[in-house]
């Protein structure tokens, strides 16, 4: 995919070469670069360690889901219906639409924060899919959703349900930057998405206001 | 094998935010400092974060930790163009205050004030919350960096059209969203691979 898609933040946010945020974001070439490289040392590994490929690919087509980005979403799900689990991605899917609800939320150490403790729920993986999924599956699913809803909440417990379901130290630090990064990713490709609507939106009224004083010219109106 | 958390009993966490020097214990065994390959020391990027029980633990997946902190650098501290280094840092402490990371608000609160010479201005974001009324231009750095946090993202027109108003032109734009996104990804590592630390006496 690497080799179709070189800058997926900008293949994802619509940024088009040789357009005014294409030139911005040159502004910030290791950042630019740094982003696409991280996403490649996620996605496509040179070392994957224990991380699968449908566990990283699954992860992320959950994590985009919850963030309800379509376009996000049907990246990462392309991937993973490549990979060949039609079945995988339907539980994924369903889950998304199980876990979805709004963040952040979650609660502070007992003392001043008290008050700005917001409750939310605790996901769990439907008892369908539970088998669908597998233990491992299971258990990275809703540690990322408590990382994506809830960070606050995290605990030594929450790392020993990952322990306990097959994920190594090394793992978890592999699942824990995938999560992570793709919360940067995810919000960089939205808020970037928001300045190719300002702008095109800016260069239309720049256009009409083309046409219109060329109508006013030609003596039309 | 089994592995287990590590546990801290001992800690007294933080119980509020504060520009003040926190440390922080990780909940994982960080990766054995004698054991660092070259590809390791390639990761932490700076040789001193070898010190750090945070960066070792992310040296167990040492190439996504050297691209994040590649990213990183360039976001915060390439100063051509853009927006001040100072209000890429509110930024940064307008989300850790939004997601709730008292760690990562006390670093980047304490660069803020650094480099606008306005702590008060900081602590009152880190007092008061993220409604905190300062001034124009910093509440809509904030609001957009917290508009960014929201899950769903909440970042929209609105928030651009009130960045504009404020001064800010699309460089300095671009700097908000890099900087508030960034820490989103910072956040949900700290704060979900160990616990703070309360400040060292002096």
């Amino acid at each position: 995919m690497s080799t179709i898609i070189s800058d997926v933040i900008d293949h994802l946010a619509g940024v088009q070469p040789g357009s005014s945020l294409d030139r911005l974001r040159d502004q910030r070439p290791q950042a630019r670069e740094y982003a696409q490289k991280s996403y490649l040392a996620l996605f496509e590994p040179e070392l994957p360690g224990h991380v699968t490929a449908i566990e990283r690919y699954a992860v992320a087509t959950f994590v985009a889901g919850l963030h309800r980005q379509p376009n996000v979403t049907e990246f990462y799900a392309a991937s993973l219906e490549r990979l060949g689990h039609p079945k995988l991605t339907d539980a994924i899917r369903e889950e998304i639409a199980r876990g979805s609800v709004e963040g952040p939320y979650g609660r502070y150490p007992q003392g001043p924060l008290t008050i700005e403790d917001s409750e939310g729920p605790v996901y769990q993986v439907s008892t369908d899919n539970r088998e669908r999924l597998g233990s491992r599956l299971v258990a990275a699913l809703e540690h990322a959703h408590l990382l994506v809803f809830h960070p606050r909440d995290a605990s030594p417990a929450a790392l020993q349900r990952l322990l306990d379901a097959g994920w190594s130290t090394t793992d978890i630090v592999t699942l824990s930057q995938l999560v992570a990064f793709l919360s940067f990713q995810i919000r960089v490709v939205a808020g970037l998405r928001v300045l190719v609507g300002a702008s095109s939106r800016a260069s239309v009224d720049a256009d009409q206001t083309q046409i219109f004083t060329g109508v006013l010219a030609s003596g039309a109106v | 094998m089994t592995e287990t958390p590590l546990s801290h009993p001992e800690n007294r966490e933080p119980i509020a935010f504060t520009q003040e020097e926190l440390g922080w214990l990780p909940w994982l065994e960080p990766f054995p400092t004698e054991q660092l390959t070259e590809r390791h020391w390639a990761g932490l990027v700076d040789a001193s974060r070898a010190k750090s029980p945070y960066f070792l633990l992310l040296a167990r997946d040492p190439d996504i930790l050297q691209a994040r902190t590649k990213t990183d650098k360039d976001i915060f501290y390439n100063t051509s163009n853009g927006l001040p280094r100072a209000e890429r840092e509110l930024a940064a402490t307008a989300a850790s205050r939004s997601n709730g990371c008292i760690f990562c608000a006390s670093v980047h609160s304490r660069f803020a004030t650094q480099y606008s010479k306005r702590g008060a201005d900081v602590q009152r974001l880190l007092d008061e919350g993220v409604e905190a009324d300062i001034d124009s231009r910093w509440n809509a750095i904030i609001e957009a960096s917290v508009a960014l946090t929201d899950t769903p993202i909440a970042f929209g027109d609105e928030q651009v059209g009130a960045l504009r108003a404020a001064g800010l032109g699309d460089p300095e734009i671009v700097d908000v969203i890099n900087g508030a996104a960034f820490f989103n990804w910072a956040n949900r590592l700290m704060l979900s691979l160990g616990e703070p630390t309360p400040p060292a006496k002096p």
